[in-house]
């Protein structure tokens, strides 16, 4: 279905990239976030908060990141499209919500504009190094999304995307911004509402009696209903069963936490989202993701100046990780290159993928500021030689 | 209340098939409960379910929210739109369920050390907003699944695990936080007091805002035996003989204290706008016609 009109500020703007993402929300149908403030990204829920009232819809600040990240859930099981906002140390408190929202199946987006850590770190300036901690922060087994924007206009569209993504798996999706992308200004397109696809929630088509919460075919997702309709469902974060009801043994437990891996490990294929440039017949690949893209690139080009075939991979959806494609790529080059602003965090998935088949060089950075391109060229030169 | 249910009773020890009339509101593929003899967290939901009898309310637009423990086993067991979330956070999650869907009634139902513990930060700013919540605790002075440990609500001297020499430690008076932060609606009453518990839960959810209700339960298990206070039909008797009613009491008035006397009744009962009114309100006020008016804040408005 199309994008409902009122949410969807058509036209040409010059915003940055935390404006851009409340846009890309409410053009997705979005119409509840609850959120704490915290830098560097309360932009998002200021837009937010002032956009709303006129498009239909409530924003809520929350006491804390804990109440946010579990009010959307309520509100999501309310019937809306939900997402909250923030950065590490709110990301950190948000964490066992994380794990709520993977084992109910409640769909909802978590926007982190990343900035320097641990704990208060450097709370207004870059970094990319929460990526493994949206992978594995909660406790259990489960299989978030993620996408990484690299721009403004990314900002917008990819977060229809998040949207889309958790509506069409029941996942909790994030989407991990940064600093930089978030307070940098550029040109922003935003199409006419008929432009933009937008998922629907997977409303069962059962009638009460028919309908059990977590019964799934093929695909392996179950439909939704919300709360008020007369299904009289219930709903727990203990294991549960088809029914939705508590089910604490080894035989429930292995059933559930095999099927929300699965039914996100089974459409890796489709979550698959890589922008590459040249990889065919390169002799080096950088993988990157984020703000940390456009500083590649930049290497890139002193490095083809230099004569050296490098291609880039650009991961839009870093989780789950397109292990499969690097490992294709693995067969025919001399080594990978992996900048990010952490200190080597999806480096280990390329280098998991890449098997030791060919070296995979990481540049890490501390975060605080982006690489400067000279560090990845060094690097991309290393892998050439 | 009671009549029907020694008519059920009659019937299960006669054979005669004459329905208990709370079942219709329970999960009846859910029963047995996990709760011990003597607790009287059953009690309460007996309670419940009249009080949801004669609200009048439609069902199918009730939906209860627990957090982790005893009490917040409840949600599991009512034959309504149910949630069992997170250990502190059944408030949050119930302020998105309401906002998201109001012509919802939503009911959190928890225990003390759930809602005034870890999840106290979240009680006291629900209800400065007057979010249009009902919120029984069931207090039992400790921690129940958990196996006894000292909780925010349990009074100076009795011995808990993790307190065991006795608790040295000042509790809450849940009646006087709640009236302090905005409730409008504040009742205590015992398991003892089942008719008056029915009625403070049935005023609760005709009541628009921020109602809170406590209701003191007992622990035989836990709480009664470690400091030799009997069963839980002890604990009603002292429940019984030290109760006293004063409605309209000053909240700061109702501080518990071991076996001591406990001040029962309607405490607080007063208008103010919740929070969906007040939005509502101010936005149309500031916006003009620019404003979307956001849902209602009661099924029959």
């Amino acid at each position: 279905m199309h994008a409902d009109p009122k949410g969807v500020l058509t036209g040409v703007h010059f915003i940055d990239g935390d404006h851009a993402a409340c846009e890309g929300a409410l053009a997705a149908g979005c119409r509840f976030v609850a959120g704490y403030p915290i830098t560097p990204s309360t932009e998002v829920v200021e837009r937010f908060a002032a956009r709303i009232p006129t498009v239909g819809g409530v924003f809520i600040q929350m006491e804390d990141e804990i109440a946010s990240s579990i009010a959307i859930q309520g509100a999501a099981w309310g019937g809306q499209k939900v997402m909250t906002v923030t950065s590490g140390p709110g990301l950190s408190l948000m964490m066992e919500h994380v794990g709520l929202a993977a084992f109910t199946e409640t769909p909802c987006v978590f926007v982190d504009v990343q900035r320097g850590g641990p704990s208060t770190g450097l709370p207004t300036l870059p970094a990319q190094a929460d990526m493994m901690q949206v992978k594995w922060g909660s406790h259990g087994d489960y299989e978030p999304i993620a996408l990484a924007p690299n721009s403004p206009q990314e900002c917008f569209d990819l977060m229809i995307k998040a949207f889309n993504l958790a509506e069409i798996y029941r996942v909790p999706v994030f989407f991990m911004m940064d600093e930089v992308v978030g307070h940098m200004t550029e040109r922003v397109q935003i199409p006419p509402a008929e432009e933009i696809e937008v998922v629907e929630r997977r409303w069962t088509a059962k009638r009460p009696g028919q309908y059990r919460p977590y019964e799934v075919g093929a695909d392996l997702v179950p439909e939704m209903v919300k709360a008020g309709d007369g299904y009289r469902i219930h709903i727990t974060g203990l294991t549960h069963d088809e029914r939705g009801y508590p089910a604490m043994n080894a035989a429930a437990q292995d059933k559930l936490v095999r099927r929300i891996r699965d039914k996100i490990r089974r459409h890796a294929d489709a979550l698959v989202d890589i922008r590459e440039d040249s990889v065919e017949g390169a002799d080096v690949v950088v993988v990157s993701f984020g703000i940390t893209s456009r500083i590649a690139a930049a290497a890139i080009d002193a490095a083809r100046r230099q004569g050296v075939k490098v291609g880039h991979m650009r991961l839009v959806i870093t989780w789950p990780f397109p292990a499969q494609r690097i490992a294709a790529v693995a067969q025919r080059v001399r080594g990978f290159v992996v900048p990010e602003l952490n200190m080597g965090q999806m480096v280990l998935e390329v280098e998991r993928a890449v098997a030791g088949r060919v070296p995979t060089l990481s540049v890490p950075h501390a975060g605080g500021t982006v690489h400067e391109p000279e560090v990845i060229l060094e690097k991309i030169l290393e892998a050439a030689r | 209340m009671s009549e029907d249910l020694y008519r059920w009773a009659d019937g299960l020890t006669l054979g005669t098939d004459i329905d208990n009339p709370v079942m219709p509101f329970l999960r009846q593929d859910r029963i047995p409960h996990i709760w011990c003899p003597g607790c009287g967290i059953g009690t309460t939901v007996n309670c419940f379910a009249r009080a949801l009898t004669e609200s009048g309310l439609d069902l199918n637009k009730v939906a209860i929210v627990s957090g982790i423990g005893c009490t917040g086993r409840v949600a599991g067991y009512m034959n309504l739109d149910s949630f069992h979330t997170t250990h502190g956070r059944a408030i949050p999650f119930a302020t998105g369920l309401k906002l998201a869907n109001p012509e919802l009634k939503v009911v959190v139902y928890s225990g003390d050390g759930d809602l005034f513990a870890i999840g106290g930060n979240h009680f006291v700013h629900a209800a400065r907003r007057n979010m249009d919540i009902m919120v029984v605790c069931v207090n039992n002075f400790t921690y129940g699944m958990t196996g006894g440990q000292v909780a925010p609500t349990t009074p100076l001297g009795p011995s808990q695990t993790t307190m065991p020499y006795g608790n040295f430690e000042p509790s809450f008076n849940l009646p006087y936080l709640a009236d302090a932060c905005g409730a409008v609606y504040v009742a205590r009453w015992t398991v003892y007091h089942v008719k008056q518990l029915a009625k403070a839960m049935q005023e609760g959810l005709k009541k628009k805002g921020f109602v809170f209700i406590e209701a003191l339960s007992p622990c035989p298990t836990l709480y009664s035996r470690r400091n030799r206070l009997g069963d839980g039909v002890d604990q009603l008797k002292y429940y019984k003989e030290k109760s006293v009613q004063k409605n309209g009491a000053d909240t700061k008035d109702l501080a518990l204290s071991y076996q001591g006397d406990i001040i029962v009744g309607k405490f607080v009962d007063r208008e103010r706008p919740t929070w969906l009114e007040s939005m509502n309100e101010h936005l149309s006020r500031v916006l003009g016609t620019q404003y979307q008016p956001y849902g209602v804040t009661h099924a029959e408005d």
